[in-house]
């Protein structure tokens, strides 16, 4: 389970969290909903200990990352998957040493590297495609590996960044799928999105990120009938002021 | 005009005092010992600054700006130990040796102009060279410019890691890492005038 405390942080005078809390339930697809800009980023940042909070914490299966040092800090890297919006592909590797290069440093052989790397590219429908770069492939092709490179260190936790964000509707679809298929798997995922489609399809509980904090969380159908406006003004895309608001700055 | 003029009658004086009164040899002296101990680590450190300094911050910039070093962290690599690290390492060692080759042309090509232009025997050139020639200087030049090359590498991955997104913050901070790698170079230089001499 993930649970984030009371989150805090901001980037020099612009507040971008204030006071977040939320729980990840594990074994279920949690879906951050929110505009461009209201810290959904952030907050994955932080829960990998990529970035600092300001004040509050995130636990991980009961530990705290903020206080972890080096070592804790490189085994909880080995639970918690992290796929970026742009893939953030390493340019001068193959896309069979992107995948692999978690699993060298968790000190895997190279047999059972290999056999990962071809298995999570089967995952993802990708087989075959080991030896090019990244340069070579698409956009959605290079967020398939991204995918794959998270799974294969059979992580306990995924975090997405906006997996949806800029693909066409099939290549979306296909990313949805993915994302339930890695869930099925046993594998608990935080997906961050202001793609409302993919968070409905993908979504066991959705939680709308807004001025800093949430808003409100609940089931789809909850959310779908929420009678909150500002999140009924998100669900149904209507533009009005309320919305890409900064944290602190709610007219209500 | 003037002050171009009146600034250059010491050098002139100078070489007049060389090339005149004093006996040629010196010559070679003169061509040696700048060459190994300032002109040859420092010019071949600002050509590099230029060339290694401006790559590594481009490289780690754009790898910066593209999440990729956030995805090695995520992958438990630690970015100075991954990237810092073997870049400041390979300057380190390569820096003196294109420093090396520079001295030694450098050389050459003093002693080419010293016979042509200053009718010097090579004899005389040699015996200059060998005079105030201390093993020491090519060892103190050398030295010098690993560390010019650890600072030139130093200031690329801080730079380059601290780029703020879009393709303008890597240009930048590019700039930046060829300006603090030449300043690193003076500072670094008058640091071992101080400690060597
Ligand atoms: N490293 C950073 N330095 C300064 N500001 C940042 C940084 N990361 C994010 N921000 C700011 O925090 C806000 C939230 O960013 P982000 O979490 O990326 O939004 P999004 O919800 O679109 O993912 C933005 O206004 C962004 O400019
Ligand atoms: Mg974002």
């Amino acid at each position: 389970m993930i649970r984030l405390q009371h989150l805090t942080k901001s980037f020099g005078a612009k507040q971008v969290l204030n006071g977040l809390c939320l729980e990840v339930p594990d074994g279920r697809n949690t879906v951050v909903i929110g505009g461009s800009g209201s810290g959904k980023s952030v907050t994955l940042k932080l829960i990998a200990g990529l970035l600092e909070p300001d004040a509050g914490q995130v636990e991980v299966d009961g530990e705290v990352v903020q206080t972890m040092d080096r070592s804790e800090l490189a085994a909880l890297r080995g639970r918690i998957g992290y796929v970026f919006q742009f893939a953030a592909l390493f340019d001068s590797m193959t896309v069979a040493q992107n995948i692999g290069l978690g699993l060298v440093k968790q000190g895997y052989d190279e047999a059972t590297i290999a056999r990962r790397v071809e298995e999570s590219l089967a995952v993802v429908e990708l087989s075959g495609t080991e030896d090019r770069y990244p340069a070579e492939l698409s956009g959605g092709m290079r967020k398939r590996v991204g995918i794959a490179r998270a799974i294969a260190l059979k992580p306990r936790y995924i975090l997405y960044d906006e997996p949806t964000t800029g693909l066409d509707p099939i290549t979306s679809a296909v990313m949805d799928d993915l994302m339930r298929r890695t869930r099925d798997l046993g594998v608990t995922g935080l997906v961050v999105t202001h793609d409302m489609r993919s968070a409905f399809s993908v979504g066991d509980r959705i939680a709308m990120l807004h001025c800093g904090a949430i808003r409100q969380v609940g089931t789809v159908e909850e959310i779908q009938a929420t009678d909150d406006p500002v999140v009924r003004q998100f669900i149904e895309g209507r533009p009005g002021a309320a919305l890409p608001m900064p944290a602190g700055g709610s007219p209500e | 005009m003037r002050r171009l003029g009146v600034d250059s009658v010491p050098i002139a004086l100078f070489i007049a005092v060389f090339t005149g009164a004093v006996p040629m040899y010196f010559v070679g002296a003169l061509v040696g010992k700048t060459i190994m101990m300032e002109l040859g680590p420092v010019l071949t450190g600002m050509a590099l600054a230029g060339r290694v300094g401006a790559s590594i911050a481009a490289e780690l910039g754009t790898m910066k700006v593209t999440e990729q070093v956030d995805a090695l962290e995520t992958l438990a690599y630690d970015r100075n130990s991954y990237l810092i690290v073997p870049r400041v390492l390979a300057a380190t060692l390569m820096f003196p040796v294109v420093t090396a080759f520079a001295m030694s042309v450098g050389v050459f090509s003093g002693w080419i102009t010293a016979i042509n232009l200053l009718d010097l025997s090579s004899p005389d050139f040699l015996k200059g060279l060998k005079l105030f020639y201390r093993f020491k200087d090519i060892w103190f030049g050398l030295i010098k410019s690993a560390s010019f090359g650890a600072a030139v590498a130093l200031m690329g991955c801080l730079r380059g890691l601290d780029a703020q997104a879009g393709a303008a913050g890597v240009g930048l901070s590019t700039t930046r890492a060829v300006v603090l790698g030449c300043e690193a170079i003076l500072v670094l230089d008058a640091f071992w005038a101080l400690v060597l001499l």
